[in-house]
């Protein structure tokens, strides 16, 4: 196996992802569209099956044998993310359906219960629907105003008036890590740093860095950290929302039901310590011991070898299509400032079209808004083409990639 | 689906409307307008249609989508320009069962240009792209008898 850094191996890690081996369309498989779910390794596959197979029952309630063993796999692969994450307790990890719940949470409780008229939260154009929609939905009930960095020609923040944009105002930066989009690696360090000193909390969208980068948040130095097992070889289903522990003691509950309460009255309640205040009803105890599988599974390949292996297809992918005529590539043309993401226009063809041709060929990847529908709106388009790497793909890949962009251009150039 | 006949689905004739679309543009004579988006692609059709005793006197559309959902739009103003609405609503119920596989609707010659879409019925994925339009006609047609 793959012990350190210097024995990544592609072709074994590929035979650890039985979903690749397939044919689709009469052609191998080429999966591309990393960036909306990432395949599975056995080692997920099989913790998930063993745990159903052998120690299913409900956590923290049983007095019985397997009630046990199910509550110490929840608690211990809590204790897993959180070690990982380098959180400084493990009651700061708070188990979600993923990063869409662990933001509409930190929107529904700590925005509800401090954000008043006038106040504002600081966006990006660059952020997914689920960093904003939530914000809107406070904004609504609240009176707090939206305010947005923007972006540049490259699809990047420009931090130039930061200073201007947060204001004494600003109860909140919300932000993502890494753009779905377009794959730019934002400079959060410094936007938090600017954030703090206007007294301003920082809520991190982490879904496409946990991926590609390890993430220490103590080193990070941010409030909130939201992020979703499935893009990091996990289940789908498990999130996670890693909280300071003075906030989350802090904020109301999210849902209210079992497991999250102390006592229960007629006319009121007490609630749970962390983190089972946030956690009504029985968790999906399942994902959280594969989102602790899939954690063990990253750090047995190394994050060095993964971010130094996706860099290079990077490198090669985008050297390749800039001798494709009519190709425009979007976002930060440094790649040290941008994960694994292609996102791409070809000509006249919709990315609809040249999703269904390269399918045709057997090759997966996203056509459409990526559910950022304010980046689109910044590149002028209506929809982009995606292709987004993973530890798993190779250099063939993209030359199969390259060559359904080809028959696009076969068809759509004529 | 193993034998995806990618030349069926973009023939010469859908790219054609696709880059030159018939009857785009605003209507400023419409009596009835109908919007349809398909917010998962971002596919969308305002559609525009004079109807003046229970007859399609003018269609045109305005809207940004995919060479099949543009195609669709095109040829289908183009078909049912003139048609009394009894007819456009059978072209539409045409063109669904052809999506759906009826290929006795693929071979209607009163189908004109649209039958060059049949391929999309192939490619379930696209089919929603290509009966954007066709949503779009059904329901001007409803919202114009709720109103007349």
């Amino acid at each position: 196996m793959y012990q350190t850094v210097s024995t990544f191996d592609v072709n074994k890690i590929r035979n650890e992802f039985p979903v690749l081996h397939q044919v689709v369309n009469g052609k191998p498989l080429t999966y591309l569209d990393n960036a909306a779910t990432a395949q599975k390794p056995r080692d997920v596959l099989e913790v998930l099956s063993r745990y159903y197979q052998e120690d299913n029952a409900n956590v923290h309630r049983g007095i019985h044998e397997l009630s046990r063993r199910a509550t110490v796999a929840y608690e211990g692969a809590r204790e897993r993310v959180s070690e990982w994450l380098a959180a400084s307790d493990s009651a700061e990890i708070i188990w979600t359906r993923g990063t869409t719940e662990a933001i509409n949470l930190v929107a529904a409780t700590w925005g509800m219960d401090q954000l008043k008229e006038g106040d504002e939260i600081l966006l990006t154009v660059m952020e997914h629907h689920s960093n904003i929609v939530p914000w809107q939905l406070v904004a609504m009930r609240t009176g707090a105003k939206l305010r947005y960095i923007e972006l540049d020609d490259e699809g990047r923040l420009i931090l130039d008036d930061l200073e201007q944009l947060l204001t004494d105002r600003t109860k909140l930066v919300a932000m993502t890590h890494v753009s779905n989009a377009l794959g730019t690696i934002n400079p959060v360090d410094k936007v938090i740093e600017a954030a703090h000193a206007k007294g301003a909390l920082v809520l991190l969208d982490g879904a496409q860095a946990v991926p590609h980068m390890k993430v220490d948040v103590s080193e990070l130095g941010a409030d909130f950290y939201a992020f979703s097992s499935h893009k990091m070889c996990g289940p789908t289903g498990t999130g996670v929302l890693w909280g300071r522990k003075e906030i989350l003691e802090e904020m109301s509950p999210y849902q209210g039901g079992g497991e999250m309460i102390g006592f229960v009255g007629r006319d009121e309640s007490t609630w749970a310590e962390l983190p089972h205040k946030f956690e009504a009803g029985t968790p999906n105890i399942a994902g959280a011991v594969g989102a602790a599988a899939a954690v063990d599974f990253m750090e047995k390949v190394g994050y060095e070898g993964i971010r130094e292996h996706e860099a290079g297809l990077l490198r090669y992918a985008l050297n390749r299509m800039k001798g494709l005529e009519d190709l425009e590539v979007f976002g930060p043309k440094d790649l040290n400032e941008r994960s694994g993401v292609i996102s791409f226009a070809l000509g006249d063809a919709h990315p609809h079209d040249i999703a269904t041709i390269l399918d045709s060929e057997g090759v997966a990847i996203r056509a459409g808004h990526h559910c950022a529908q304010l980046v689109m709106k910044h590149l002028g388009v209506a929809a982009t083409t995606r292709a987004s790497f993973s530890m798993y793909n190779t250099t063939d890949d993209v030359d199969r990639l390259l060559d359904g962009l080809q028959v696009v251009q076969g068809i759509f150039g004529r | 689906m193993s034998d995806l006949n990618l030349n069926s689905l973009y023939q010469e004739l859908i790219l054609d409307h696709y880059r030159k679309p018939r009857n785009k543009g605003e209507l400023p004579e419409k009596t009835v307008e109908i919007h349809m988006a398909n917010p998962v692609c971002g596919d969308e059709i305002r559609l525009q249609l004079q109807i003046e005793d229970d007859k399609i006197v003018e269609a045109r559309h305005v809207g940004q989508g995919c060479s099949i959902s543009q195609a669709a739009v095109s040829m289908m103003t183009h078909l049912i320009k003139g048609r009394e609405l009894t007819e456009a609503e059978g072209v539409a119920e045409r063109f669904t069962a052809m999506m759906h596989g009826d290929e006795e609707a693929a071979r209607d010659r009163s189908m004109g240009d649209l039958r060059a879409l049949q391929g999309v019925s192939k490619f379930p994925v696209r089919i929603k792209c290509a009966l954007l339009a066709f949503d779009a006609l059904q329901e001007a047609i409803k919202k114009d008898r709720v109103e007349s």
